[in-house]
Parts: structure tokens; C-alpha cells; sequence
């Protein structure tokens, strides 16, 4: 995908910056959101950000309010007309979106001193970030600098033991997400294998890196109380090391539990069912069982 | 005294009569509202020429709004007492000690509480009430303690019959405060309002955290940037009725409020609104405020007479005056658009904002050029006020405010905007932000934003819950479902339940964007 010739000058597309979250990690936070992902979640509510655009063209002419137009073989984008009526995403059939902006680390950088003094940190998320690690590298050093919080919100996918772009020096931390436990289960869910993503609990837990581990509840899909216990006991070696931290966003381990919703999911995945709020209880209190102590249910 | 006509007598009778016969006013609102349509007969004032024509107008002309101060003021608009003396040396007048444990102080306070007056006839402060009981919870049982200050904010709520009523805690963190967190947030009442002083150098992350919880849970307290207050009103400075800094000990004699968007329409274009039409209302709304001083100071032996004087629980050189302001948003709507640009609208151009600062430097260089010899508290002059509205109100933004359902897509914007403007206004301004729910899980997110805010130069902010039943109406607490009981005809205990309504319906204080 790296070929694609947008990528000259370390460009890297960015879905979207929202400047104040208040869901993407501790306290005010810009999430920035890349575009493209290795997974393929069944439950995905976001699968417009899953992939890059073809340029096939197909949503410019439904565009409304004509903030889309092609342009030497490419669709182009004015965030000016847009009036994000969502229909571009609606219409393509590739799972991407024609309203991606191809920005550097710099230019991600400086949207988010925007928002400076009123953030504590930064949240980088998708699409899956680690897609992009030579972007999340030089934006933490960026942020780092000035004092700004750097967390991850990552499906696993990356080796942190190995890591290539040099990230866990540079970042606080992860959010990562625990799809499921058994290989199977996750084969199921994601279409891809998990030993990656078990092996980055160990390595991001020794590390202190390991912020939060999240799992999206759908239990028609996959061994949900099993994999809430089994995470639980992979994460819980590792809470002294979170826990002992003095200067890091990373203080504990939370295991934050996902209600499924199907709003934004892609119609032939919308069957599933939404768990009770009771059940989700019970989930936490499994993982409390499991020395746990920081657990949310959203 | 200067006589009145008979039709004018006539229709005031007329309006007694409908207010004893009223189905939905209480006893207490009843008397209240003979006592001011008495008031209104009475003709002592030495009015300046040319305030007629810009007071007794329709909301849509009117100019200097007066905020129903009456004819003859016979006490000023807000006192402030010092609770703390009377905690130390109790009241002769009202024949009561020092009290020596929690129940005798809450006794004494409800007991003072009757004989404070104000504009509204409840007291408007009420105190700090986490440093006033701190000494007597130390060495306390902690469920007693909840239980009776549970009860005494029960017991506020219940008497107390007005929500413009304000108790402070803070910066400190205390016994006394998180207890007081715990009962506002489990009861979830109207009345009091709170202020959190806050100082990120002074309060503490956790006890921050916890008025924020308190918050999302019954809409206050608010948030005052301490630091910014103290500066300019000293250490002892409070927060009374909606949001207003005043000097502990003392009070405003008045407040009388611009409506900047009327005086707009007056102007042919911003130049004739910053030369002759703004300087003209500003120096007539100034001298009004002048008359109403000196007859409250010189005629009205409120300070010679009243025991709160006598007993040095206020002083008469503490107290200063309130200029006030609304429609900053409609007067630079109005004039960027008889400039030919109706595109720029106030909380989305550069050159609204500018024209905003423009029009506030003015007001705020008149002010600190106009001198009253009893406002010596405050260096002679009066403190600028951005209003928060009445419910009367209809196409009038309070204060400095971007108008409900025009505020910017993103907070972060809408913030920055108002750095411009806070800074005007010692004696308050403030806004208001309503939450979504999945900020319950991260309290966080609020207190980076009220950080934030006070770096940045803002002055007072305001959250609640959008789920809440109690919500901030503009700068005061109201129950939606007391609304709701209003509107079917039933009696509701407390008179601004009936100011909500009015808001919500010519306000739209429900459309508020949520953060």
C-alpha cells in the first residue's frame, strides 16, 4: 500500500482529528483517526476507514453538496462544502472514504496545538494507527515535546518486541484490543491470527506501555467470558510494573468492556445482537475476580 | 414625591387584585409581588433626562433594562454578610452565641439566613459553607455529619424559595467541602448554588474530581478561576446569586443592565454605535445607577437602621455597583450587518470577535472614567456585569454569550472565543456546557477543559449532565420536571422555577449544544 503515491514526503491519510474527546483515553484528548486496517471485524461501526480510496469515483457524483471532484485521476475533497451527510461513505463500496486528508506528522501536529492548553494528551486511532508507524513516531516526538500525553489505540498487529519504527521509547502507552482469545475465536472475528497480539500483552506489559486492554462483547460471535478471564490473568503479572509508574499516563491496567452497537455496521454483519447491561456487569466482575481493579463498561 | 395618575393607580390595583387571586403563585410569591406593585406607585427618584425613553420600552426597542429594582429601593440588591463573624461572636439582634458544635452552627446559620434581604427578599450568599463548618466536623462522626448537613441543604432548598441563592467552597480541599459534594450530589436540589474556587496551584487533582462528579450529578458547583478573582477583588471576594464576584462584607447597591443589540439598532453604522449611540446610553444608564446609590445610601436608612450594618456583619464601604450588559452577539450581528457583511456572525469570524473587543473596550473605558463616591470599594467604580438575561428576554443573548444553537461545531473554538471576553467582567460572567453522559466515566475530560479555560484567561464555567433534571436555566438552578409542573398550572415552591420556564421557552436554554 506504501506504494500508493500519495505516501512521497511521508503523507499519511488521516480520516479525521476530532479536538476534544472524552472517549479516547484519560482525561481531554485530540484522537486523531488514520485511515486502513489489517483486521476485518465483523462488528467494525467505522468500516469506511478501513481502506484506502481507488479513486473508482462513484461518490463524487452523489455528492450533495459538490465538496467532491476528480482531479487527475483522483478524487478530491473540500472540507469547506462538505456538510458530512456521510453519503460518499454510504455509496462506496470499497470500505473507504473520499474525505481523507494525506497530511505529515508536522501538519497532524500542529491541529493539535489548537487545542492546547484545554488537552492532556493525544490518542492516535483508526483504521488501525500502527499502519503507520513512522507517522506515530515522529508525532509523539512532537508531542512529547511539548508536553503532551501519547497513547496508542491499536488492534495488536505490530511488534512491539521487535518494533521496527522505535514507538515504545516515544509513546505512553496502548489501548490495546483483545478480540478474542482462542486463535479460532479471533480468526472468526477479525479474519486474522492473534499470537501477535498476545505476545504484545507481554511485551507492553513489561514495558509499562500496556494502558488498556479493551474487548467489543458480542456473544454470538466468539467465547466471551473466556476471553474477559483468560486477558484478565495475561495482563495481571504485569499491574505492579503499570502500577509503580511515577511519570508516565500509564498508572494501571484497565480492562474496558464494549457494549456491541450496530449503528454504523456494515449490513451484513447488523444481525448480531446487543448484550444486556446485566451481563456486561458480570463480565467486570470476572475480570475484578482476576485482580482487575480498574474495569469500565461503555 | 412626585404625584402619579390615577389611571396609573388604577392599573396597579388592577394587577394586585390578579396577583391575590392567582392560582399558581405560592403565599410567599403573592406577597412579594404586592410588595413590589406597591413599590412601583412610589415616584422619589431624581431620574435622568432621556431614560424614560430608553427603560419603558418593549424588549425589542428597550435599551437600559432596570431588572425590577423597583422605584425606591429600600435595601441594596445584594449583601453579602460576614458569616464567619457570626460564627465567631453570634448576633445580638437576633439574641443568639458562637455556636460550639455542627448543630448549633447550621441552627444559627438557618436563622440568619431569614433576616438577609435582597433584590428577591432570600439571601443571595450564603456563605462558605465548607470553611464555616470545617472546625465543627473534625472531630465528628462522619454519618452524623452527613446527615445534618444533609438536612440543612434540605432544608435551603425547602426555604430558601429563589435560586439565586449561592454558597462557595474551596480552593481547599476539606472535610467539610467533599461532605458537602456527597449531599449535593445525592440530592440533586436547585437551591443553593455553588461555586468551586478553584486554583489548579491550590485544589487538589482529587477533590477537583469530585466536584466534578458533584456536578454531572446535580448541575453545581460551577467553576470560578480563583486566581483571576482574587487578583482583582482581593482575598475576600465571593460568589453571589448567578455568578457574581462581590467583596465579602458587603455587596452591590444595584445592577442595571445595557441591551447592546437595541442600542445596535439605534446606530447607523459601528462607528456611530462606538461614538454617539453607546456613549449616550452608557452615561445615562451610569447616572440611573448614581440616583439609585445615593438614595439607598442617603435616603433610605437601610445602612443606619438594619442590624447586619449595626453588627458589622456588612459594611457600607464594601459594597460597589453592578454595570451590566447583554446582547454583545446581537449588537455585532447587527452592525457587521448594516457594514454590508451579514456573513460574519458573532462566534464564527475573526472580525466578529474583533468587533466584540472593540465594543468592550469602549464599555470598559467608560466605566473606569465614570467615578461614584460610595463605590470606593472598588477604586470609585462600578464592575462591569454581563447579565445572564430574564425571562422576558426574546432575541437577547446574555452577557458575552454566542447564542444557543449558534455555537461553534467544536468546543475548543468556542472556548478560544471566549478568552476574549471573561476578563471584562469581575463582578461575572460565565458559561454554561451541557455534558454527555459517557463523561460520567471520565471526570477527567471536564477538569483538563476547566484547566485549560483558567490558563486561558476565562473566568467561570458551568456543567451539567444532558440527562440531568436539574440544569443550569442561565446562571441558576431549575428543576425540569418543577418546569413541567409550572406549565400544567400547579404551584412550585420556588419563584425562579417560573424564570425557567420563560427561558426555556423564549431562551431555548434546552437546545444548548452538548459537549
Amino acid at each position: 500500500m506504501n506504494q500508493d503515491p500519495r505516501f512521497q514526503g511521508k503523507h499519511y491519510p488521516v480520516n479525521k482529528i476530532i479536538p476534544f474527546s472524552s472517549v479516547d483515553g484519560p482525561g481531554n484528548r485530540t484522537a486523531v483517526f488514520v485511515q486502513g486496517c489489517n483486521f476485518n471485524c465483523r462488528y467494525c461501526h467505522n468500516p469506511e476507514t478501513r481502506e484506502l480510496c481507488i479513486n473508482c469515483g462513484e461518490c463524487v457524483k452523489s455528492c450533495p453538496a459538490g465538496a467532491l471532484g476528480m482531479q487527475d485521476g483522483l478524487v478530491s475533497f473540500d472540507p469547506a462544502k462538505c456538510v458530512s451527510c456521510d453519503t460518499c461513505i454510504h455509496i462506496c463500496k470499497h470500505n473507504a472514504s473520499p474525505r481523507i486528508r494525506w497530511m505529515t506528522a508536522e501538519d497532524v501536529h500542529r491541529e493539535i496545538l489548537k487545542n492546547v492548553p484545554f488537552i492532556r494528551g493525544v490518542s492516535v486511532s483508526g483504521g488501525e494507527c500502527t499502519f503507520y508507524p513512522e507517522l506515530l513516531h515522529d508525532l509523539a516526538v512532537l508531542c512529547k515535546r511539548d508536553g503532551l500525553g501519547f497513547l496508542l489505540d491499536s488492534n495488536g498487529m505490530y511488534d512491539f518486541s521487535e518494533d521496527p519504527a522505535g514507538l515504545l521509547p516515544v509513546i505512553d502507552g496502548v489501548m490495546l484490543d483483545v478480540k478474542a482469545w482462542s486463535a479460532e475465536d479471533h480468526q472468526r472475528v477479525t479474519g486474522c491470527d492473534n499470537a501477535l497480539v498476545r505476545k504484545n500483552i507481554r511485551t507492553l506489559g513489561e514495558r509499562g506501555k500496556l494502558f488498556e486492554v479493551r474487548t467489543v462483547v458480542v456473544p454470538e460471535l466468539f467465547h466471551v467470558e473466556e476471553t474477559i478471564v483468560e486477558t484478565a490473568r495475561a495482563i495481571r503479572p504485569y499491574l505492579a510494573i503499570a502500577r509503580a509508574q511515577k511519570h508516565s499516563e500509564v498508572q494501571d491496567i484497565r480492562y474496558k468492556i464494549i457494549k456491541y452497537r450496530p449503528m454504523g455496521v456494515r449490513k451484513e454483519y447488523q444481525e448480531m445482537c446487543p448484550p444486556e447491561d446485566a451481563y456486561l456487569k458480570q463480565l467486570a466482575e470476572l475480570a475484578r475476580k482476576e485482580g482487575i481493579r480498574d474495569t469500565i463498561i461503555i | 414625591m412626585r404625584n402619579i395618575s390615577m389611571e396609573r393607580v388604577e392599573k396597579t390595583r388592577e394587577t394586585m387584585l390578579e396577583t391575590v387571586k392567582s392560582p399558581t403563585l405560592t403565599h410567599e410569591q403573592k406577597v412579594a409581588t404586592m410588595a413590589n406593585l406597591a413599590d412601583s406607585l412610589l415616584e422619589v427618584m431624581d431620574l435622568p433626562d432621556g431614560l424614560d425613553e430608553l427603560l419603558n420600552q418593549p424588549i425589542d426597542k428597550q435599551c437600559i433594562c432596570d431588572l425590577s429594582e423597583g422605584h425606591a429601593p429600600l435595601r441594596p440588591r445584594y449583601i453579602i454578610p460576614d458569616y464567619a463573624k457570626f460564627m465567631k461572636e453570634g448576633s445580638g439582634f437576633l439574641n443568639l452565641e458562637a455556636p460550639k458544635d455542627l448543630f448549633e452552627a447550621i441552627n444559627d446559620l438557618l436563622i440568619f439566613y431569614r433576616h438577609v434581604p435582597s433584590v428577591t427578599n432570600f439571601p443571595v450568599y450564603v456563605g462558605a459553607l465548607d470553611k464555616l463548618l470545617d472546625p465543627f466536623v473534625q472531630d465528628m462522626d462522619e454519618e452524623l455529619a452527613y446527615k445534618l448537613i444533609r438536612l440543612f441543604f434540605i432544608n435551603m432548598d425547602r426555604t430558601i424559595l429563589d435560586s439565586f441563592s449561592h454558597g462557595n467552597i474551596g480552593p481547599e480541599d476539606t472535610k467539610a467541602g467533599r461532605i458537602i459534594l456527597k449531599v449535593i450530589a445525592d440530592t440533586k436540589d436547585a437551591v443553593p448554588n455553588m461555586t468551586m474556587k478553584y486554583d489548579e496551584d491550590i485544589t487538589p487533582d482529587a477533590f477537583a474530581i469530585e466536584c466534578v462528579r458533584a456536578a454531572l450529578a446535580s448541575a453545581k458547583p460551577s467553576f470560578g478561576n480563583h486566581r483571576m478573582f482574587k487578583s482583582e477583588l482581593g482575598e475576600d471576594y465571593v460568589i453571589a446569586s448567578c455568578y457574581n464576584g462581590l467583596k465579602y462584607g458587603g455587596g452591590s447597591y444595584t445592577l442595571v443592565r445595557l441591551i447592546l443589540g437595541n442600542i445596535a439598532k439605534r446606530a447607523k453604522d459601528t462607528e456611530d454605535f462606538l461614538k454617539n449611540q453607546l456613549p449616550y446610553v452608557m452615561d445615562i444608564q451610569a447616572r440611573y445607577m448614581d440616583e439609585r446609590i445615593r438614595f439607598i445610601v442617603e435616603e433610605s436608612g437601610f445602612f443606619e437602621n438594619n442590624f447586619l450594618a449595626k453588627e458589622g456583619f456588612i459594611h457600607r464601604d464594601k459594597f460597589t455597583a453592578m454595570y451590566g450588559l447583554v446582547g454583545l452577539a446581537e449588537a455585532v450581528d447587527i452592525l457587521l450587518a448594516k457594514e454590508g457583511h451579514p456573513e460574519w456572525r458573532f462566534g464564527h469570524s475573526d472580525e466578529a470577535t474583533r468587533l466584540g473587543i472593540r465594543i468592550m473596550d469602549a464599555i470598559e473605558d467608560f466605566n473606569n472614567h465614570h467615578y461614584n463616591k460610595y463605590c470606593e470599594a472598588t477604586g470609585g467604580h462600578f464592575l462591569l456585569h454581563a447579565q445572564v438575561g430574564i425571562a422576558s428576554d426574546i432575541g437577547v443573548t446574555p452577557g458575552t454569550r454566542i447564542p444557543i444553537g449558534e455555537e461553534p461545531e467544536n468546543l475548543v473554538d468556542q472556548l478560544n472565543i471566549l478568552s476574549h471576553f471573561h476578563h471584562y467582567f469581575p463582578s461575572g460572567t460565565g458559561d454554561i456546557f451541557p455534558i454527555d453522559m459517557t463523561v460520567h466515566r471520565n471526570p477527567e475530560y471536564v477538569l483538563d477543559i476547566v484547566k485549560g479555560s483558567f490558563r486561558k484567561n476565562l473566568r467561570y464555567l458551568s456543567f451539567y449532565a444532558a440527562d440531568s433534571d436539574v440544569i443550569r436555566i442561565t446562571g441558576y438552578l431549575v428543576k425540569k420536571s418543577e418546569i413541567e409542573k409550572l406549565e400544567h398550572g400547579q404551584n412550585v415552591k420556588h419563584d425562579t422555577t417560573a424564570l425557567g420556564m420563560g427561558a426555556k421557552h423564549n431562551g431555548h436554554i434546552l437546545e444548548r449544544k452538548v459537549r
